[in-house]
């Protein structure tokens, strides 16, 4: 009985840390903008392919990472530069549906460039599984885990300690209000994008060893991170973690207690009913007051 | 110099004569017979449709250069469907009432075909279809027939293989995309046959990147012998993966829809020792030399290897089959008489394809029995015959 409720809570926690990495991404975008970036599962893609196609090409595996985070901070700056800042004057919902654009175009171009097939990473510390009290667990899934916790230390240190994070939160507070104090609303964008783009390919690195990647696994885990930062509160860090890690933990217990059948259902069920009584999310309403 | 190039002129006008000559005399005999097909070459399926087309150009080319059907050549009149129905329905009209084909071979997808089913009856066209669905032969329709097996069969085959080795609990998980799907309803609905129980019944989305709860619930069922997986793409590659994370020690099976190199490559490690049946074809050279289908086979493989420098795929095999089968029954009616080569399609009988024998019939319009498949286990990376 425990073996196989740690074996659910393993495999939800595992999946549940991507769906956290994205969904921060989806949360800091929207702190300094407002706008949902729709292309965040696009830069978890470009992570996780860009990694794959360069260890092909014979680059080894640590600069193959540091190559595809690089590649996918530069996609996030084009997107900033090339279409959401040029846009800047436009209403939120164009700007929204310009990340829809941009989505589908890295999309095609990962489709065009690097091909449809599915492709895997090795594990970074080898396959042999841990025994836990009767369940099992991959190395990998503490990789994931272990990432995941230190870039949310990282950020809290950011957003809390560093000047560039501080004047990220005030604009997210109050964009005319921080921009007399002195700070550039464009550059703090551009940072925006550039981190959020860095923290969706880690997230598509430390995971393609187990969930695999392909062109177009950003479509599921854009929509899976995004219900994690709603079910948290758009825009609270700690909630898009806890929000990530939630729904991993209620999909892998639904496959395992209910019905695999049904395991898609139950997350969208749950965030209806929080989406009804809870609005702002789990955490959202802690994230407003702090004006 | 002038005399020179009068002399070439005139042998230049000598051939061009020739020619000519030689195609009027041959059009004057006899017109080409006219092979009409729709596939899938771009698009999602276009993996199937790609050699399905390399292979009907390359052999019509080289019947042809045989000296035909009967002292006839072979015109191929091809249209891309991009795997949708609609246009499929489109491209078969224009193939029977502007292209006058005699013969339709294509059809990539079950979608495609059973689009185009209604307009070869009502038209009264024989068809070969290239695509796996049950219901394009089942029920019976009496222009209509197909080369590949079908999921029931490849479901027959794993049950059969089952039985032999004693196991009679076993559990079931398939992916909810259209292939999982109807592998589990066909599995369900033959498991009855065999003294076998499906004691657990587990799905996982097309998109899912973890199934240990599924498995896990499954190796927890009282009594479960083995394991069956029906999928198609990266799932089974990753219940194959979670299979190995959780240690379990039944023995695992997988359907056809895993037979390519690319599951052993992205399950890695955990690929060894899992059963699936799949065509000869995949196996071509390690079939037993006594094997009847090995000098096919072997061939097919070889010839569409270095002619178009990748590798072979079952797909392109079904196509050489409906073009061979079309081929000879029209060369056995000595005409190109539609109801005349119909019939012969359906007698058709002891035809060594690339995915087995086919007896047809008039309640076969497939023609191919269980050992058409082959039960394969991996081991080391490799396909090897478990039989």
């Amino acid at each position: 009985m425990l073996g196989e409720f740690l074996q659910y809570l393993f495999s939800g926690l595992t999946t549940g840390a991507t769906y956290a990495l994205v969904g921060l991404g989806f949360a800091i975008i929207y702190n300094a903008s407002h706008v949902i970036n729709f292309a965040q599962g696009e830069f978890v893609m470009i992570g996780g392919m860009g990694t794959v196609m360069m260890m092909a090409a014979g680059v080894p595996m640590p600069l193959a990472v540091l190559g595809a985070v690089a590649l996918a901070v530069i996609a996030g700056v084009a997107l900033d530069k090339l279409a959401i800042e040029r846009a800047r004057d436009a209403d939120i919902v164009p700007l929204i549906i310009i990340t829809i654009g941009a989505s589908l175009f890295l999309r095609g171009l990962a489709q065009y460039f690097w091909g449809k097939s599915y492709h895997s990473l090795p594990a970074f510390t080898g396959d042999e599984p841990l025994k836990v009290l009767g369940a099992t667990l991959l190395p990998q899934s503490l990789w994931v885990l272990g990432v995941a916790a230190v870039l949310l230390v990282a950020l809290a240190f950011f957003f809390n300690r560093t000047l560039k994070g501080k004047a990220m939160l005030a604009v997210s507070h109050n964009k005319d209000a921080s921009r007399m104090v002195g700070i550039n609303p464009r550059f703090i964008l551009m940072l925006a994008f550039a981190l959020s783009a860095a923290l969706g390919a880690v997230a598509g690195i430390v995971s393609a060893p187990i969930t695999l990647t392909s062109y177009d696994v950003g479509i599921m885990l854009g929509l899976k991170g995004f219900v994690a930062a709603v079910l948290g509160g758009l825009g609270s860090a700690v909630g898009a973690v806890i929000g990530g890690l939630l729904l991993g933990i209620m999909e892998a217990m639904a496959a395992g207690y209910i019905s695999s059948d049904y395991k898609d259902a139950v997350p969208f069920v749950i965030i209806l009913l929080v989406l009804f009584f809870l609005p702002s999310g789990l955490f959202g309403k802690r994230g407003t007051e702090r004006v | 110099m002038l005399h020179a190039l009068l002399k070439k002129i005139g042998l230049a006008a000598a051939v061009t004569g020739v020619a000519v000559a030689g195609m009027s005399n041959a059009s004057a005999q006899q017109d080409p017979i006219r092979v009409g097909t729709f596939l899938a070459v771009t698009g999602p399926a276009s993996f199937l449709g790609d050699p399905e087309l390399k292979t009907l150009q390359h052999w019509v080319e080289k019947i042809n250069n045989q000296g035909g059907v009967d002292g006839r050549q072979i015109e191929l009149v091809h249209y891309d469907t991009a795997g949708n129905a609609g246009k499929a329905r489109t491209f078969a009209k224009r193939l029977i009432t502007s292209d006058q084909v005699d013969v339709i071979v294509g059809g990539t997808t079950t979608g495609t075909t059973m689009a185009v089913i209604p307009l070869v009856q009502r038209y009264e066209i024989p068809f070969i279809s290239l695509a796996g669905g049950v219901p394009i032969i089942d029920p019976v329709k009496k222009w209509v027939f197909k080369t590949p097996h079908t999921d029931r069969m490849a479901a027959r085959k794993i049950l059969k293989d089952m039985q032999a080795r004693g196991f009679d609990k076993i559990g079931l998980i398939s992916g909810t995309g259209g292939f999982g799907k109807s592998g589990r309803k066909q599995t369900l609905s033959v498991v009855g046959d065999y003294d076998i129980e499906i004691v657990a019944d587990e799905t996982y989305g097309p998109n899912d990147t973890d199934m240990t709860a599924q498995l896990t619930n499954i190796a927890n069922t009282d009594g479960v012998d083995a394991i069956l997986n029906f999928g198609f793409g990266q799932g089974p590659a990753i219940v194959t993966r979670n299979y190995e994370q959780l240690g379990l020690k039944l023995p695992f099976y997988q359907s056809h829809g895993v037979a390519s190199k690319k599951f052993i490559e992205l399950a890695g490690e955990a690929a060894n020792g899992v059963r699936l049946p799949a065509a000869a074809l995949l196996v071509a050279e390690k079939l037993p030399d006594d094997d009847p289908q090995k000098p096919v086979v072997t061939a097919y493989k070889k010839e569409y290897e270095s002619t178009y420098n990748e590798s072979v795929s079952t797909f392109g095999g079904h196509a050489y089959d409906g073009l061979m089968i079309a081929t000879q029954a029209i060369k056995r009616a000595g005409t190109t008489d539609k109801a005349a080569v119909r019939d012969a399609i359906e007698q058709t009988s002891g035809l060594m394809g690339t995915g087995g024998e086919f007896n047809m019939g008039p309640d076969d319009h497939l023609g191919l029995d269980l050992s058409a498949f082959r039960m394969l286990e991996i081991r080391d990376g490799e396909w090897e015959l478990a039989e």
